[in-house]
This record gives structure tokens, C-alpha cells and sequence, in this order.
């Protein structure tokens, strides 16, 4: 069997259980891989060697005839998560030489299922940005390219290094974290998918807070049927995160017959935007097409309130993010910036973060900070979260109508060249106009690689959920799957 | 709303971020921008609509007022950038 790496989660368990492969073996592949990778700057930590001493115990399990669906599986970890004596910053300077004392309880669940850690993946500083330009460590860089040319394209963001490591089959999969679009928007830069859970299904203990109201865990993997092995492993209550959910986990791979006749699809008006691309326009429409065609109904919808969610979630994001990065201070762990003779405590506070912190962050807590301040909190922060009850409002009104899941495109365009949107924060963050709305409205979501550009690089559709309805939504993406064919891989100039 | 370079340096006080006297007219600037594209919120009519506290309806779960971990002092100060004797150290705090 040549290139383990390039295996998906499912067809890499099914060889492990028949002992065809090794998951030692599958490790090595994919350690090789990542340090001929090294130009994608998709890995900020290496583990190997905790990587193949998992792989070895994941093994004897499997020989043992203990061998749940993630059991000797290599995947990355987005550098969000904590993971016990293994550096976690968050792609920070302000995280520098933080080593954890615990493991999050997602990247913990992947553990006790044996899955193997190759490493953490690079990010966004704070998950704060929609193309890994943020990172401390530097930029992830995607391994698609345009056409002809050889100009580094964004894997997108925040999750950037994580779709990069998948897109390459530097992992099988990979962890991710989405606020605003963090998993979806890179998935579909990468020609992968990307899931965002309903709020509450994963976990948020132990992974480094952006805006808690917002923030949860993913799978990014290479099908829809990963993401349902992988998401399932992930997914489930935990008693230390007081917003975890205590719903079942269903079979979610039991779950994918690729029968949607008769399940209701809706095509929100709003998220036809003045200046889509044409690609993006024809994406969806023969998205919507293929849908029709394997029996699903197509609605016609409107969410009113779309317009308002990015404004929405400027307000919040930041206005959670200042508090929540309040305790990098430079007194419990990180950096501390030096001081001067008869510097205090407040000068402590103001240096360290001033030179622990990024730009965008920076940027971002001040904001914050702001709309949150007396005289403003009315007037920005509680208008915003009345914004989002309409924007979820929007959402309950279309499902109690009968509609099964919407369909509607990840992003405004392709992966775009690495330097080109950073001048303009506002710009940037029009990158996430299709995905935000479902963090504001705490519904699951899911990005599906469906077709091509111009220049060849790689677009993707999104579905839409209810609340707990993971099963029935990744079904739909796999019948939408199956009928867009992407088989299409990056050509490897790295 | 516009902001002034008064008033950036009073949000970066209270961020407890430093930020250089020469910078604060462009950080000024950039708040501008963000709060021009915020303000579109105005709007919208929330006439009625209460803030959001959480998309799920769930009551906060609470467990009993115990005691349920502990003991764990240097697992605590494993990262502290400057720890002595058992407590974290910082410089002077009052005068």
C-alpha cells in the first residue's frame, strides 16, 4: 500500500483492523511527509516521537481487539487546543514556553481513542484572523496554487495550518476551531471539509478561549465520512465546560445512506451578495442543481437579518476576546516583558502585553475593550447581542417551516495570495460573510469541496443544520459529496 | 461616532496595553474604521428583542459548593514566568 498519508481516516482503520497496516506505519509516513513539508508552514510543534510511541500503543490495542474507529489514526492539533507537556501558545508570543499541566478535553477524547498526535498546527494568533497571517510562528501556506503561478496562496483562517496539513496528506485529519468561519473558510481554500458542530457539542475546556459564546471544535478531514468519524470522537458532555450539551452522539457514519429525497433545501435570497463572483454564483447553482437531482426539495428562504451579522460579530467577538484575554498578564504563564528600574505593576501589565500581543489582537481587545466601556455597552455591545436574537430568530422561523438545511457558499472567492487583504481589517473580515452567521445562531455547519475556479484552485459549498442534527447534515453533504466527484489533489511543488 | 486620539489612549489604559504616543493617531484611525462598519447596527429596529445570553436555552448547571480538586501547587506554578517560595512574583504592587 503506497501512500499512507494520503489514506482517509475510514480506509486507514479498515486496513488497520484487518492488520493490512500498522498505525507505526501510518505515523512514519505521515512524519516523513511533514518534514519534506516544511515550506508549508503547516506544523508550528513536531512530536514525533510521542507520535510514535502512541502509534505503538495504538497497536497493541488493535491487536488486543480493542479498536475504536480512531484508534492508531495520525492526526494534527490545532496549536488552540492544550495539550499536556507539549507546547500550546495559540500561535502567541505571549504563550511563548507554555507547556500545559492538562490535556483539553477534546484532544483528550481523540487521545483515549488512540488516535496519534503528530503535533500542533499553526493558526491565527488567538484564532484572530481569516488568512494565518497572525502567527507567531509565521504564515501556513496552501498547498494549492493558480494555475501557472507560483505566488504563495492563504490557506485561509484561522485554521490555517490545520487545512493545510490535511489538503497535503501531512495527517488524515486534523483538529480545528471555528468562531467565524475558522474551520469552513479554510476547508473550502483547501479542498476539504471542514464541520463546525452545533454550540455545546464539543467541549471548549481546555482549549485557549477567543469569544466563549461562539467558539467551538471540529474536524477538518478529507470526506464527510471522516468528519463523522472523527466529529463523533470529539463530540459529547463534559462536566468542566458549563455550555457542553448533554445530548447523545449518535453513529453519525451509520447515518450516511446518501438518501435525500425528499428533504428540504433552502436558498437564502441574502446570500446572493451585490459583487459575487460569477464562479461563486454558477458553485451554487450547480450545488443547488445536484441536490435537486438526488430528490432533495429547493425552497426559496430569506434570513433578513444576514446583513447585520458581521457587524454583529465585531461587536461580540471582540468584546468577549478582551475579557477572555485579560489573564495574559505575564503573571501565571507565558512571556513577561523586562522591566525597567521602578517599573510596577501596572507597567508590567502594559509592556507584557503590548509585546506579547499581535497587531490584530491588539487591535481586536481594544475594540473590545471599547464597546464594552460606561456609555458605550448599551449602545454597541447590548445592541449587537439583540442583532444576533433576530439573526437566530431568522434561522428558528425558516427550520419551523419545514426546511431541512440550507445550502449557500463558504466564501466570496478562492484562496487568495498570501499579503494581499492585510492593509484592511474590514476587508479581511468580509471573509467570513456566509459562515458567521451560523456561530452567532449556535448551529451546526459544514464545508464541502464542490468544485474548481479558473485557475484551478479549489471552491466549496456550505450546509447549514438545526441544532443536534449533525447526522442528517452530514448526510446531505455526503449526498452533495457524491454528486460534485471532488477528487482533485494540490500538485505537490513543496 | 468618531474617536480621537484622547480617546484611544484612554481604551489602550484601560486594555492595559502600552501603546507609543506616535502610534495612537493611526490605532485612532483604525477604531474608525471598525466602528463605522459596526455602527450599520443602528439600523436595525430592536424595538422589544432582548441581548442574547445564550444560543441554547439551558439553565446553567450548578454542582455542589465542594471542594472537588486541590493540592496541586506546583502543577500551578509550572508556568510562571517568575515564581518563589511557592507563590507567583510580581513586582511591587503597593506603595
Amino acid at each position: 500500500m503506497s501512500d499512507l498519508n494520503a489514506l482517509t481516516i475510514a480506509a486507514a482503520r479498515d486496513a488497520l483492523r484487518t492488520g493490512e497496516v500498522t498505525s507505526v506505519d501510518l505515523t512514519q509516513a505521515c512524519l516523513s511527509a511533514i518534514d519534506a513539508a516544511d515550506a508549508l508552514g503547516a506544523f508550528a510543534h513536531k512530536t514525533p516521537e510521542l507520535a510514535l510511541e502512541r502509534a505503538a500503543a495504538a497497536d497493541k490495542r488493535i491487536a488486543a481487539g480493542d479498536a475504536p474507529d480512531m484508534c492508531g489514526i495520525p492526526v494534527g492539533i490545532k496549536d488552540l487546543f492544550c495539550t499536556e507537556g507539549v507546547p500550546s501558545q495559540a500561535a502567541s508570543k505571549i504563550l511563548e514556553g507554555f507547556k500545559p499541566e492538562y490535556e483539553s478535553t477534546v484532544s483528550g477524547k481523540l487521545r483515549d481513542a488512540g488516535a496519534v498526535m503528530l503535533g500542533k498546527l499553526n493558526m491565527d494568533e488567538f484564532a484572530m484572523g481569516s488568512s494565518n497571517e497572525t502567527s507567531v510562528y509565521g504564515n501556513a501556506v496552501n498547498p494549492w496554487r493558480a494555475g501557472n503561478s507560483d505566488a504563495a496562496l492563504t490557506p485561509g483562517g484561522s485554521s490555517g495550518g490545520s487545512a493545510s496539513a490535511v489538503a497535503a496528506d501531512l495527517c488524515l485529519a486534523a483538529t480545528g476551531t471555528d468562531t467565524g468561519g475558522s474551520i469552513r473558510q479554510p476547508a473550502a481554500f483547501t479542498g476539504t471539509v471542514g464541520l463546525k458542530p452545533t454550540y455545546g457539542r464539543c467541549s471548549r475546556w481546555g482549549i485557549v478561549a477567543f469569544a466563549s459564546s461562539l467558539d467551538q471544535a471540529g474536524p477538518m478531514t478529507k470526506t464527510v465520512r471522516d468528519a463523522a468519524i472523527m466529529g463523533r470522537a470529539m463530540m459529547g458532555h463534559d462536566a468542566k465546560d458549563s455550555t457542553s450539551a448533554n445530548h447523545g452522539v449518535p453513529d453519525f457514519e451509520s447515518m450516511l445512506t446518501g438518501n435525500v429525497k425528499g428533504i428540504v433545501i433552502g436558498i437564502p435570497k441574502e446570500y446572493r451578495m451585490d459583487g459575487m463572483p460569477a464562479e461563486i454564483e454558477k458553485l451554487w447553482a450547480d450545488g443547488t442543481a445536484m441536490l435537486k437531482d438526488a430528490g432533495a426539495e429547493i425552497r426559496d428562504i430569506s434570513l433578513p437579518h444576514t446583513k447585520y451579522a458581521l457587524p454583529a460579530y465585531y461587536v461580540i467577538a471582540p468584546a468577549e476576546a478582551s475579557s477572555n484575554l485579560a489573564r495574559y498578564d505575564g503573571v501565571r504563564f507565558g512571556y513577561r516583558a523586562k522591566l525597567a528600574p521602578g517599573d510596577g505593576i501596572t507597567e508590567m501589565y502594559e509592556k507584557t502585553r503590548a509585546e506579547g500581543f499581535g497587531a490584530e489582537v491588539q487591535r481586536r481587545v481594544m475594540v473590545g475593550t471599547y464597546v464594552l466601556s460606561a456609555g458605550f455597552y448599551d449602545a454597541y455591545y447590548n445592541r449587537a447581542r439583540r442583532v444576533r436574537a433576530l439573526i437566530k430568530r431568522d434561522f428558528d422561523e425558516v427550520f419551523a417551516a419545514g426546511v431541512d438545511a440550507i445550502l449557500t457558499p463558504a466564501t466570496p472567492s478562492a484562496a487568495f495570495e498570501l499579503g494581499k487583504q492585510v492593509s484592511d481589517p474590514v476587508e479581511m473580515y468580509l471573509n467570513d460573510v456566509f459562515t458567521v452567521t451560523v456561530n452567532l445562531a449556535g448551529l451546526p455547519g459544514v464545508a464541502v469541496p464542490t468544485g474548481l475556479d479558473r485557475d484551478g484552485l479549489p471552491l466549496g459549498l456550505q450546509l447549514i443544520g438545526k441544532p443536534w442534527e449533525e447526522g442528517e447534515l452530514l448526510n446531505t453533504a455526503y449526498a452533495l459529496e457524491t454528486a460534485a466527484g471532488f477528487v482533485e489533489k494540490p500538485t505537490r511543488w513543496w | 461616532m468618531s474617536i480621537d486620539v484622547a480617546t484611544a489612549a484612554k481604551v489602550a489604559k484601560l486594555a492595559r496595553i502600552k501603546v507609543e504616543d506616535d502610534a495612537l493617531p493611526a490605532l485612532a484611525q483604525e477604531f474608525n474604521a471598525i466602528l463605522g462598519f459596526i455602527e450599520q447596527l443602528e439600523e436595525v429596529d430592536v424595538e422589544g428583542v432582548e441581548p442574547m445570553v445564550s444560543v441554547t436555552p439551558m439553565a446553567l448547571p450548578r454542582r455542589e459548593d465542594v471542594v472537588t480538586d486541590g493540592n496541586q501547587q506546583a502543577k500551578v506554578l509550572a508556568n510562571a514566568p517568575d515564581a518563589r517560595e511557592g507563590f507567583f512574583s510580581v513586582p511591587k504592587v503597593v506603595e
